[in-house]
């Protein structure tokens, strides 16, 4: 027998169903004509810049045609790490992470070793559009590499956590840190195995983990007790994630953000279509939290207010004692 | 939001009653019948009847088939741009004839009919047998005539065995030195050297023409058997296989020596067919056609247009149907398919394969070309390139499996033309990379998922009652667009969610 839930409990716990966002959330809020600031990450990143001064992975330089290749991989040679990312991708896909060197070749995150030709034929993929939302041609950007927090090294195998989450008009909604697994292959995506461990939003205190939608209380590869797990800098996450949706125009988004050793958190990417499975790694459903947002938004115009309002309505105490 | 919801809603359900309504008035006012009672093979044979212009007034003369030989007549129409136009019915049959004083550029007149089969029993031409006359035979003919016919005359019991044992050596390919020499040096064609080898043997003898029916052909030319007096009775035969016997589904044109086409005035004239076979109750045609008249309704059909087209609407409003489907299996089931209306491309195909050969040939091809495309995702090409070969690969693919299947005798996988090529190598190139990004497990997910509901479309589409609906109430299709409408605005938990958030449950 397939261990399922009613639809009644769903309800009941406020769960958001695809239709649902789709509709009533991402059709409502996200304005279709703002969708490339989010789409299109290199415009991400310079509205981000220009816009609120908020901080970003260091940009190296951009391919958009093919002849620009030769002269990309010499400049490369340079570098000791870095990441080729699809200007227009989605899900993470065509995301290329170098993080060292050995003589002429380059070492991916998980270890494989790769030489240049086979950088130019995922630049030339990627150019191709074969990465990007419905195929069409695209750029490649390439980036500095996160030198991801070390108290957060345990809680992620070859890869870089990052920490999801979900802003609505100024208010974040709920969060989650995003940890990548040996069988996600060190790729922060859930659809892969990686883990998703849900976040206080007063403290960045953990509240739960789930990986592929069963809830778990290790990281499968490192044994680190997800329990113990605390984000620093909390604040300033939660402040930057609430400041994008300003940034963009669009209501309902989700945030991707890193926490670097040296600079602190950075806002890597954007999404105006959030997914939905953040709530089984809180425990808890959108909707009434949705509900609560919009008495906010309507209380108060005050960024710091709305955060505030935010922490103290969603902190774990004020939902265990609602 | 409100008013956006409340809007979808009037417009929906607007359309949705104006569907139905429709539906209804046809069916209760004019009498379609709603749910099929008997079904009855109806064909529609349109016969389209090309020439070029010649010196002098142009004649065309069309021989029109009989009712006699087991089909009944539904209707029949002629179309005659410019022409002057005119049935004749004599001792020798029906004929229509096309006449013009002068023709400057090529010319068509078509004849269209609508039959069924009462019958598979053929009556007895009208005519006594006699024997037509022989050709003037040179002196080396008629010895080698002597020597075929009374060599087969001792292998032979009767008539019907010598006929029978005559086609075998007519066969094509034979290597019978008299059989070639007779066929070159009567310069008369296959057919009526058999016809005069037969008066010679006193047998009497006359071809049949006609039409080999298949559903959705469009170029069909006329068919020639044999139908030879054993004695007793009229015994048809087919110079193609040397059988005995009507074939199934040949309709019968013209039963006797005369020409089906004469054109004077006129050159390089042919006529060609094209048919369309509807499953029918005969009471929804026979009504039809006596109100088409009547009703403006009835007269903007699709049964108005002609037969070639009709073929085509009969595929095309069926797509509705198992958009249906698919809209229903990813908003209210959540099954993730690799491309949103790819399945139902691929229902349509396995309507033409029949399904579990249409799901090998799928399989096959999918297979065989993702790991042909792991060998070219090496060869660092660039994707425009990469796709086109994988397109190349697919179409090699299936011209081994027609070959093949060709030779083994499966004829329906011949049929793996009707999957769509581009699709499939798109179909191929996403799965592949999809399994180098996010691992087999995915592709399976996919894969299986888009098989799934192109499956549960062939179904649909495959159901008889699906077919009789969407084509004789096309106006249907208004009430499935308010369903469809209503369907895009559901925002309830879908099937696949129950299991996804499952872990929930620990709230409760």
């Amino acid at each position: 027998m397939i261990n399922l839930i009613s639809p009644k409990s769903l309800r009941s716990l406020g769960i958001l169903g695809m239709n649902r966002r789709n509709i009533s959330f991402i059709g409502k809020y996200n304005k279709r004509s703002n969708y490339r600031l989010v789409d299109d990450k290199l415009l991400t990143k310079k509205i981000a810049m220009a816009k609120g001064g908020i901080p970003v992975p260091e940009l190296y330089g951009v391919v958009e045609y093919l002849f620009e290749i030769d002269g990309f991989l010499e400049e490369i040679k340079q570098r000791d790490s870095f990441v080729i990312k699809p200007v227009q991708g989605s899900g993470g896909k065509g995301i290329l992470v170098v993080t060292g060197r050995d003589g002429e070749d380059f070492i991916k995150s998980s270890g494989v070793k790769i030489d240049s030709s086979d950088l130019r034929h995922h630049v030339t993929n990627t150019l191709a559009g074969l990465y990007s939302l419905g195929g069409r041609n695209d750029r490649a950007m390439i980036e500095g590499l996160i030198n991801f927090d070390p108290s957060l090294k345990d809680y992620s195998y070859e890869g870089v956590p990052d920490i999801r989450v979900i802003v609505f008009e100024g208010v974040p909604l709920m969060a989650m840190m995003r940890c990548a697994t040996h069988k996600s292959d060190g790729k922060a995506n859930l659809h892969q195995g990686a883990v998703g461990v849900g976040l206080d939003i007063a403290t960045g205190q953990s509240v739960s983990a789930v990986q592929n939608g069963v809830l778990v209380t290790r990281h499968p590869d490192t044994n680190a007790v997800f329990a113990s797990l605390r984000v620093p800098d909390w604040d300033k996450v939660i402040e930057l994630a609430a400041g994008c949706n300003e940034m963009t125009g669009l209501g309902y988004i989700g945030a991707d953000i890193v926490l670097d050793k040296k600079f602190g958190p950075m806002m890597l990417e954007l999404n105006a279509r959030p997914g939905l499975a953040i709530q089984v790694a809180n425990q808890a459903g959108l909707i009434q939290r949705m509900a609560i947002a919009q008495e906010i938004v309507a209380s108060t115009d005050d960024p710091a207010q709305r955060i505030q309002q935010a922490k103290e309505r969603f902190s774990n105490a004020a939902l265990a004692t609602a | 939001m409100v008013a956006s919801k409340t809007q979808i809603l009037v417009i929906a359900v607007t359309l949705i009653v104006f569907g139905l309504g429709l539906t209804l008035y046809k069916s209760i006012t004019l009498g379609l019948p709603l749910i099929p009672d008997q079904y009855q093979d109806v064909w529609t044979i349109e016969s389209k009847v090309s020439f070029q212009p010649a010196d002098g007034p142009v004649e065309v003369a069309l021989s029109l088939p009989g009712d006699h030989n087991g089909w009944a007549n539904l209707n029949e129409n002629f179309s005659s741009s410019g022409f002057g136009f005119t049935v004749i019915e004599d001792e020798l049959g029906r004929h229509a004839r096309w006449t013009k004083q002068t023709l400057d550029d090529p010319a068509t007149v078509y004849y269209k009919i609508q039959v069924y089969q009462q019958s598979r029993e053929l009556a007895s031409p009208s005519a006594s047998p006699t024997l037509p006359k022989l050709l003037k035979l040179t002196e080396d003919q008629e010895k080698a005539f002597a020597f075929f016919v009374g060599n087969l005359r001792e292998k032979s019991v009767d008539d019907e065995s010598f006929v029978s044992l005559l086609l075998q050596e007519f066969l094509s390919g034979t290597t019978n030195q008299e059989v070639q020499f007779i066929l070159n040096s009567t310069h008369v064609g296959k057919i009526n050297a058999i016809l005069q080898l037969l008066t010679f043997a006193g047998i009497p003898a006359h071809p049949i023409k006609g039409i080999e029916l298949e559903d959705g052909r469009r170029k069909q030319t006329l068919s020639v058997l044999l139908e030879i007096y054993n004695g007793k009775q009229w015994v048809v035969f087919n110079p193609d296989n040397g059988a005995s016997g009507l074939p199934e589904d040949f309709f019968i044109w013209e039963r006797s020596d005369d020409a089906v086409l004469t054109v004077i005035g006129g050159k390089k004239s042919k006529v060609e067919f094209a048919l369309v076979n509807n499953s029918l109750p005969l009471r929804t045609v026979i009504s039809m056609e006596q109100q088409s008249n009547k009703f403006a309704l009835l007269d903007f059909s699709i049964y108005a247009l002609p037969v070639e087209q009709q073929g085509i609407f009969k595929g095309l409003l069926l797509i509705p149907v198992a958009a249906l489907v698919v809209v229903f299996m990813r908003v209210f089931v959540g099954l993730s398919t690799s491309g949103t209306f790819m399945p139902i491309l691929i229902a349509l195909a396995l309507i033409q394969t029949t399904l579990l050969v249409g799901l090998a040939i799928f399989l096959l091809v999918v297979g065989v070309g993702l790991w042909i495309r792991s060998y070219l995702s090496h060869m660092n090409l660039l994707l425009v390139s990469r796709v086109a070969s994988v397109v190349i690969v697919v179409i090699l693919l299936m011209a081994v499996i027609a070959i093949l299947s060709y030779k083994l005798g499966i004829d329906q996988a011949l049929n793996v033309t009707f999957f769509p090529t581009i699709i499939l190598a798109w179909t191929i190139e996403r799965m592949s990379i999809l399994w180098e990004e996010e691992g087999g497990h995915e592709v399976l997910v996919q894969g299986g998922g888009s098989l799934i509901v192109a499956v549960l479309a062939y179904v649909v589409l495959a159901n008889h009652y699906v077919e009789h609906l969407t084509f004789n109430f096309p106006e249907l299709l208004i009430t499935l667009l308010g369903v469809i409408l209503l369907m895009g605005k559901y925002t309830g938990y879908r099937l696949s969610e129950l299991y996804r958030f499952r872990e929930m449950k620990k709230q409760l």
